[in-house]
């Protein structure tokens, strides 16, 4: 029982991380039916980001933790939006209205070129940062195995929470908002409407980026390694997530995410290290037979 | 003079950008060092990177006009597509006399052939993905997963049971194509993205098993010592037990020159069977399905034909010729190890496909070539290698989205082509 509520907790703070880089993939994908395949680098750079921001911060002397960890946010969901903005721009806005293929082909080349990029400027190794939150509460003990909920994973289980419900209010409420969802339902239509569709494109690759950035530096709280390549399997795996939860919905990234970083703890918990990526693939062909469009995506209308 | 303003405004802002981007990732450095990690400021660097970046944009701002006035007069693509359209027999049978003469062409050295083997083997699994991707318009990410499935089997077959390349060959495109079927059959209902993304999957799925299942495939130490094919039983070593070796049935003095042009023949009448394969089943009642298929899935359920097998039986055929390839990649290199089955190996396949044009025989071969050849090209600028090669996709995709020799028209149509436009 110890060991389940443990795996819970891991799984959860996995699944906040899976589920920020996931809403990445859905709103492009919603807003115009293309896999950015970029956006797990994009992710990679929000970490490379935080870990640099640390650095500096150590260096110059910052040692005040919630000061230090407002800034790594800012500066990282800063630059990384930049990339974010500059890949659309670059890779997909002329490609915008060609054939899906073309997109997708482009954005596996903008992919190896952001890696080989980060290898090139930051070096091969690994990163390594000293923990940051350091620290934990013990929910419950039972002989000699403790639950222990990190300070950690509380930061990023909440820091989930108000992102979520930031970007829920920006998507319900405000002009933005409407306007991508305009756009996702008919982009003639929006333009039609004195909507500036490339603006809100390029707006949503600003906010998925913002949101990657954010995962990064959680991980790199979390976890205190970061590599180039790092991107490549959170990509894949936040990408299952989206499908999971039925791309294009928002609340179904974040309901996937969980339920792969679940899925993924309790394997590796109970079963294998090695086959947790096998068991997380299982589960989305299984989803998928069963439930075409994800678990809250919406049935396609097929029209002739 | 208003637009040196422009260009010089549009330059600016071009660099601004590319400040903010150069910035954290060009201009600082994280090291590891015993105590941690510290940074460095590299502002050389960074003034480097924002300069090319302005020049460059003022260059492409200036010329944009002439490039687009002289592009009209280039022999472009499209003339190329045209000549290949009119004299289709005879431009295949130059291609195939210059593959079939290559080896013994002046300059052509030991290097040249290998390097053009490897290119042929990409040229297979272009034409063996075109099925799935080209004719029956289905996306799949995760064709390596089949090349891993017939090395992984001729290996297992020929170092466990020593059972010979070309006894085997067969048994891997039925196994690759089994796989397929057992993919397939449950995901073949999804729409194009699902499909793509559980085909994704299904290729990591592979590599995952492959490097952990240590009993069957070695894990990542992988498979060595793999038997490679004979010509009638004449094997291609300086020495073997029953004096059955190529050099000594001929008398010919020993090289090791042989095997490889003996391999590079072996690869070129596979794709060579791949490409005449396809190139009739699209004439066959089941090539006219996919092609409906991949037009309008709707109509064709209306007219009768039933989606997952037709679908399906395109998956299986891609999956063999996949397996096929990848049998004879393992007797080739004699060894393998789940590091050549990576996701990068189906994208690359994917773009040759995308790239030739999706559908286009020839096309494949031009981006099978241009993409294999392009790395090993900038072998000497070795660290920045991948970097180039992944702008040069995005690229090549801006200058030609539809591939380099866009075909995309049905085999068949009811009118005369050029009547009726199709989407």
């Amino acid at each position: 029982m110890a060991y389940f509520i443990q795996q819970l907790v891991n799984g959860i703070t996995l699944g906040s991380i899976y589920g920020l880089i996931a809403i990445g993939y859905t709103m492009v994908y919603g807003i115009i039916g293309m896999i950015n395949f970029a956006h797990g680098e994009i992710y990679m750079i929000g970490a490379f980001l935080s870990v640099l921001t640390f650095t500096m911060l150590g260096v110059t002397g910052v040692t005040w933790i919630p000061l230090a960890l407002i800034m790594v946010l800012l500066v990282a969901m800063l630059f990384t939006s930049a990339y974010g903005w500059a890949v659309e721009r670059v890779a997909y806005r002329p490609l915008r209205g060609s054939h899906r293929l073309a997109a997708l082909i482009s954005a596996i080349g903008m992919s190896l070129a952001l890696q080989n990029y980060v290898l090139l400027t930051q070096g091969p190794g690994v990163k390594a940062i000293q923990p940051i939150i350091r620290g934990g509460i013990s929910l419950y003990e039972r002989g000699n195995f403790t639950v222990t909920l990190s300070y950690v994973q509380i930061f990023i289980i909440l820091l989930t929470v108000v992102l979520m419900a930031i970007f829920a209010t920006l998507i319900a409420r405000t002009a933005l908002g409407r306007a991508q969802r305009a756009c996702e339902q008919d982009r003639g239509m929006a333009t039609l409407l004195g909507i500036n569709v490339d603006r809100t494109i390029s707006l949503t690759f600003v906010m998925g980026a913002m949101l990657a950035a954010v995962a990064g530096l959680m991980v790199t709280l979390y976890y205190g390694v970061i590599d180039f390549f790092m991107g490549f399997v959170a990509g894949l795996k936040a990408f299952t997530a989206a499908v999971l939860g039925g791309i294009g919905s928002l609340p179904g990234a974040m309901l996937g995410g969980m339920l792969l970083g679940l899925v993924e703890a309790f394997w590796a918990g109970y079963f294998s290290v090695e086959y947790k990526d096998v068991a997380s693939f299982g589960i989305l062909v299984l989803v998928l037979i069963f439930m075409p469009t994800g678990l809250l995506g919406r049935p396609d209308i097929e029209k002739v | 003079m208003t637009a040196v303003f422009t260009a010089f405004k549009e330059a600016g802002l071009a660099s601004l950008v590319a400040f903010l981007l150069a910035l954290p990732l060009i201009g600082f450095r994280t090291n590891t060092t015993g105590t941690g990690l510290n940074f460095e400021f590299r502002w050389e660097a960074l003034v480097v990177s924002v300069v090319i970046v302005f020049v460059g944009r003022c260059v492409l701002t200036s010329t944009r006009g002439l490039w687009q006035q002289s592009r009209l007069h280039l022999p472009s693509f499209g003339y190329l597509r045209s000549v290949i359209d009119r004299r289709r027999v005879s431009f295949a049978v130059i291609v195939v006399l210059v593959a079939l003469l290559f080896p013994f062409m002046p300059e052509v050295d030991r290097r040249a052939i290998d390097l053009a083997t490897l290119v042929l083997i990409y040229v297979m699994l272009g034409w063996g993905l075109n099925i799935v991707v080209g004719l029956a318009g289905l996306l799949d990410l995760g064709y390596v997963a089949f090349y891993a499935v017939g090395a992984y089997t001729f290996a297992l077959l020929g170092t466990v049971y020593d059972w010979s390349f070309w006894g085997c060959l067969p048994i891997a495109g039925a196994v690759a194509a089994m796989f397929g079927v057992l993919l397939g059959y449950p995901v073949l209902r999804l729409r194009g993205d699902y499909l793509a993304i559980v085909t994704l999957g299904f290729g990591e799925i592979i590599r995952v098993v492959l490097t952990n299942w240590v009993a069957l495939s070695g894990g990542p130490n992988g498979i060595a010592g793999i038997p490679r094919p004979t010509l009638f039983g004449l094997e291609f070593t300086r020495r073997t037990r029953e004096g059955h070796s190529f050099h000594e049935y001929f008398d010919l003095p020993f090289s090791g020159d042989h095997r490889i042009t003996f391999l590079y023949y072996v690869i070129l009448i596979l794709a060579l069977v791949t490409n005449v394969f396809v190139l009739r089943i699209r004439k066959l009642p089941i090539g006219r399905a996919w092609e409906a298929l991949r037009e309008d899935e709707i109509a064709c359920r209306s007219l009768g034909i039933n989606p997952v097998n037709t679908k399906l039986s395109a998956f299986a055929l891609g999956a063999m010729f996949g397996g096929l390839a990848g049998a004879f990649f393992a007797s080739r290199n004699g060894f393998i190890s789940p590091e050549s089955f990576t996701f990068i190996e189906s994208a690359i396949i994917l773009s040759i496909v995308v790239l030739g044009g999706m559908g286009s025989q020839i096309g494949i071969v031009l981006a099978a070539a241009a993409l294999i050849l392009l790395p090993e090209a900038l072998r000497e600028f070795s660290e920045y290698r991948m970097l180039v090669f992944g702008l040069a996709m995005v690229l090549v995709m801006l200058w030609r989205p539809r591939g380099l020799l866009a075909h995309r028209k049905p085999t068949l149509t009811l009118y005369p082509s050029g009547s009726r436009t199709l989407k």
